[in-house]
């Protein structure tokens, strides 16, 4: 018993899962990087997201540990990368805002190492997989994908939420001003004109000036 | 049997820790993390904080001094979580109100300037990722295919949620796309008011000032 579970911890150990999916909020002007291990050979599904600043962009670049850039896109909103580990070691991911002196991004991350952990005692048995099992699989994928596009999607609601939020707020902001701004101007116009009037004692020439 | 399944939890605690996102801070700094969550769903963070040591130009494994500063607060900027751990934790917390719920990490460091770098290893889980199923599996005597079928229900839960919290940022979505709606039919309604008062005015004004001065 002892040594299965050596050689379970061992297994983990080589195939090193981990997923983590977080929000976080890059600064202007900032650049944020983060780091994983990822062993030789597991493969890694890397995907990011802006949901609100500016432009709604951002500069991402992944590095190898040698520092050679596998992947980069400038100025982007959404993608996702898909890749195999050549080499064992710390994977860097980068976000860059250099570019924005004043918007600050929230940008979403989601990043998986290896494969999704089994169910603890699943995986171990040998025999052939009943009917109900393979079904349950199939389910659990078909789930899994959901969970994903449900993200996706929410995302996207963010975006347009936070958009319709901001055009709330102008119009309101943008409205105040505009009707301050009529007001101001018909009384500056009124005030103008009476010192056209007044100042000097009205002659034809002044008339032929204006 | 109890004692292997311990055992073998704790190596998979520690797995769990030794790999995984990590990324850096100063000591005096501020990270923050934004999880948007449906309402009742649990959330662990899992971290580990090292610091770095000059003399070896690498990060300690093990700093016992540090502690951090953990802060939770839901989307009515609410307090939901507050309080100072060691520099490696453990923390769960499970969500009352829907929406974007930020987690706050700094640590407890008393330098004034920007001090020394710490490696920050991070883990979030939400919802069904959250469920620990060898604890699972092993407290309610479950066969392989109920625990299968156990983490289906789960999945399938945390959907439902999910769909309900859409449905509710549907919903303020709606309310204010309304709202500017209604706001710019009465702006330009306002604004035509304001606009033909103006003129009214301004022509009634200048008419008895013109009068008063003799110009017509």
């Amino acid at each position: 018993m002892n040594t299965q579970i050596v050689v379970l911890a061992v297994a983990l150990m080589m195939h090193c899962i981990s997923a983590v999916e977080f929000t976080f909020d890059l600064a202007d002007n900032a650049v944020d990087c983060f780091y994983e291990e990822i062993k030789k050979n597991s493969s890694a599904y890397f995907e990011f997201q802006v949901s609100a600043g500016g432009q709604l962009d951002v500069d991402v670049t992944l590095k190898d540990p040698q520092g050679k850039v596998i992947y980069n896109l400038e100025k982007a909103t959404f993608d996702s990368h898909q890749f195999v580990a050549e080499t064992t070691g710390v994977y860097t991911a980068c976000f860059g805002n250099q570019f924005s002196a004043f918007s600050h991004k929230i940008v979403y991350v989601d990043f998986q190492v290896g494969e999704e952990p089994a169910l603890p005692g699943v995986d171990e048995h040998a025999t052939v997989l009943t009917q109900m099992e393979t079904s349950s699989q199939a389910i659990h994928k078909g789930l899994n994908d959901i969970l994903d596009a449900q993200t996706h999607h929410r995302l996207r609601e963010a975006q347009g939420r936070k958009r319709a939020e901001d055009l709330n707020q102008r119009v309101m902001v943008w409205s105040s001003v505009e009707t301050a701004a009529v007001i101001l101007i018909g009384l500056v116009q009124i005030l103008v004109l009476r010192n056209f009037f007044t100042d000097r004692k009205p002659s034809q020439a002044h008339y032929g000036r204006l | 049997m109890r004692d292997q399944f311990i055992s073998l939890a704790l190596i998979l605690c520690v797995l769990h820790s030794a790999c995984g996102l990590y990324f850096h801070i100063s000591e005096t700094e501020r990270k923050c993390f934004i999880e948007e969550v449906p309402d009742e769903t649990t959330v662990i963070v899992n971290y580990k904080v090292e610091l770095y040591d000059p003399r070896s130009n690498g990060f300690m494994p093990s700093s016992p001094g540090i502690g951090m500063h953990v802060e939770v607060r839901d989307s009515d900027d609410k307090i939901v979580l507050s309080r100072v751990y060691s520099s490696q934790g453990r923390i769960s917390f499970t969500s009352h109100t829907p929406g974007e719920h930020v987690i706050c990490m700094f640590s407890n460091s008393t330098a004034w300037f920007s001090g020394a770098q710490l490696r920050v290893h991070l883990d979030i889980q939400v919802g069904e990722h959250a469920i620990d199923y060898a604890n699972v599996a092993q407290k309610e005597k479950l066969t392989e295919l109920q625990l299968r079928i156990r983490q289906l229900l789960d999945q399938v839960e945390q959907i439902t949620k999910e769909q309900n919290y859409q449905r509710y940022r549907e919903e303020r979505f709606r309310h204010t796309s309304e709202s500017t709606n209604s706001r710019v039919l009465w702006w330009s309604l306002a604004q035509t008011v304001v606009l033909v008062c103006m003129g009214f005015w301004q022509m009634r004004h200048l008419k008895s000032f013109f009068e008063a001065k003799k110009l017509v």
